[in-house]
């Protein structure tokens, strides 16, 4: 284990490529889910196609084969990525897909009559979505979004097979140099849940945020009961 | 029925001197002020699927004049309101606000159906309230109200907010200014919601069951303020009602529809005490049974 340990450097520039990774792959997917998701809500036609032949493409492909493609295929053809490169646009098409989907139902689920009242104060209809519609819909994106990102960290782990070194690829050249095959998944299994949890303090962070934007009281962790007693006359209320 | 002579294309600006509604024959009393558009449905029809709502339905209302549409649900009422807000297209005809079309735009000499471009400029003069009020939530009531004048109208931001002061001082909820309408009464949001469509500064204002979906109690004080509203203003206005005693306070004339057309229509004492026609009466009835 001290072996395991005393590579920590190595641990902790893996794992500052696996948060890069999860920040750029996260910042493309982001932008994707927006764009295709609201091209899945438009009145045009052509839009609404282009949103399902993306949601569809992406989603119904191996996030590891298109990391081969982009990194092993294409330049093949003539069209060379960078393996960070590579990793951030397969991980960021991959998961966008998914939030496209997230943020086209959460704008439907934003009610009709939002949108007509938008309209009865005259709002432009970029103006309807943007100072209207979206900013509620955004709160019901946020809990679906925070599984996604932490999906796609862990899916980072893929990269390592297309030489990148983060967190799992390290792990490898340790467990080789040392052998401590347990140890070393041991402390890269609590490196990943770690992070895990980092993110989903931030999706927290960002939920309180836009319930006090709504004029949602924040659920305080304390006013939850804790006690088989409390919840046991919760449930006689409800 | 309105009389199909007064042409739609009463071409220039008539509005300054003349009280087009006596023009019209409409109101007994004309309003004294008349900067508001009248409005003429002309042969409209509104289908949902196979199921015609409106049926070339023909009405008028005249400028500054105050009608309210009663009859029983699904008769079209809430429709008209929503046609005026351009919630809804028209599936035939042609309605017009003042002299010009509301539903169609002017194409050398035909009328072609609306672009968004007219619909803006169009519904600069109309104002809606709702049923279920449909404030923002995701702004203070503050921002419900400045929000539209600034972005729309182009207010500044202090005379958007010197706006809001002075309307929610109206509706009697100053000390709401930063609440957020999850925090208010319906009546509350109600008032709110009537604020923030003045706020506009519509000429035509669209009162749909605005009292609905209240608690009994609060019923009464939306209602006395949208009296005062009716009284210190000038603004033509519509609006759909099940409160009898409401309609007879607020309106110049009563429009009784069932199936998409017009049953019977008069000053409200009338239609009230001595309605003509079979369906306003089994009407009546049914309501004031509730």
């Amino acid at each position: 284990m001290s072996d395991v340990l005393e590579a920590y450097p190595q641990l902790l520039r893996g794992a500052w490529i696996t948060v890069q990774l999860t920040v750029y792959g996260s910042a493309l997917a982001l932008a994707l889910a927006l764009a295709f998701g609201l091209a899945g809500t438009s009145r045009h036609v052509a839009l609404r196609a282009l949103n399902r032949v993306y949601v569809e493409f992406f989603r119904g492909t191996a996030t590891l084969v298109l990391m081969y493609w982009l990194f092993y295929a294409l330049p093949l053809v003539g069209f060379r990525f960078t393996p960070m490169a590579a990793a951030v646009l397969s991980l960021g098409l991959n998961v966008g897909a998914y939030g496209a989907e997230v943020v086209r139902g959460a704008l439907n689920a934003v009610p009709k009559a939002q949108y007509e009242a938008a309209i009865a104060l005259n709002f432009r209809p970029w103006q309807r979505l943007v100072r209207v519609t979206l900013p509620q819909a955004v709160a019901l994106m946020l809990p679906p979004f925070g599984n996604l990102i932490i999906e796609l960290m862990k899916g980072t782990a893929l990269v390592s097979l297309i030489t990148i070194g983060d967190l799992t690829f390290r792990a490898q050249q340790i467990r080789a140099s040392t052998g401590e095959t347990t140890a070393t998944f041991l402390v890269i299994l609590v490196m990943y849940f770690v992070i895990a949890q980092l993110l989903q303090l931030a999706v927290r962070y960002a939920e309180r945020r836009v319930d006090r934007m709504l004029g949602r009281r924040p659920v305080r962790r304390d006013a939850l009961p804790r006690t088989a007693d409390a919840s046991g006359a919760g449930a006689v209320k409800g | 029925m309105p009389p199909t002579d007064t042409a739609p294309a009463t071409p220039e600006e008539s509005s300054e001197n003349v009280p087009a509604g006596t023009a019209r024959g409409a109101p007994d009393v004309p309003p004294q002020r008349t900067d508001a558009p009248g409005i003429r449905f002309e042969k409209v029809v509104k289908r949902f699927g196979r199921n015609v709502v409106l049926r070339e339905l023909d009405f008028e209302v005249a400028p500054g004049e105050r009608v309210t549409l009663i009859g029983p649900s699904g008769s079209g009422k809430t429709t008209i309101l929503r046609l005026l807000m351009t919630l809804e297209k028209v599936d035939g005809g042609v309605i017009w606000i003042g002299d010009r079309p509301l539903s169609h735009m002017r194409r050398g000499d035909r009328l072609v159906p609306a672009n968004e471009k007219h619909l803006h400029e169009m519904r600069k003069q109309v104002g809606m309230v709702f049923q279920q009020f449909n404030l923002f939530p995701n702004m203070n009531v503050l921002r419900n109200l400045t929000e539209a004048p600034m972005r729309v109208l182009g207010l500044s931001k202090d005379e958007a907010v010197e706006r809001a002061r002075r309307l929610l001082d109206m509706v009697g909820l100053a000390d709401k200014i930063d609440a957020h309408p999850s925090q208010l009464s319906g009546g509350q949001q109600q008032r709110v919601a009537i604020a923030r469509a003045l706020a506009m500064e519509p000429k035509v204002l669209l009162l749909d069951e605005v009292t609905s979906a209240l608690d009994p109690e609060l019923v009464v004080g939306v209602q006395d303020l949208l009296r005062d509203i009716a009284r210190g203003s000038d603004l033509t206005m519509l609006c759909v009602t099940h409160e009898m005693g409401f309609a007879r306070d607020i309106s110049d004339r009563v429009l009784m529809f069932d199936q998409g057309q017009i049953v019977e229509e008069g000053p409200p004492e009338r239609i009230f005490e001595e309605p003509a026609e079979q369906r306003t009466r089994d009407f009546l009835q049914a309501v004031l049974a509730s």
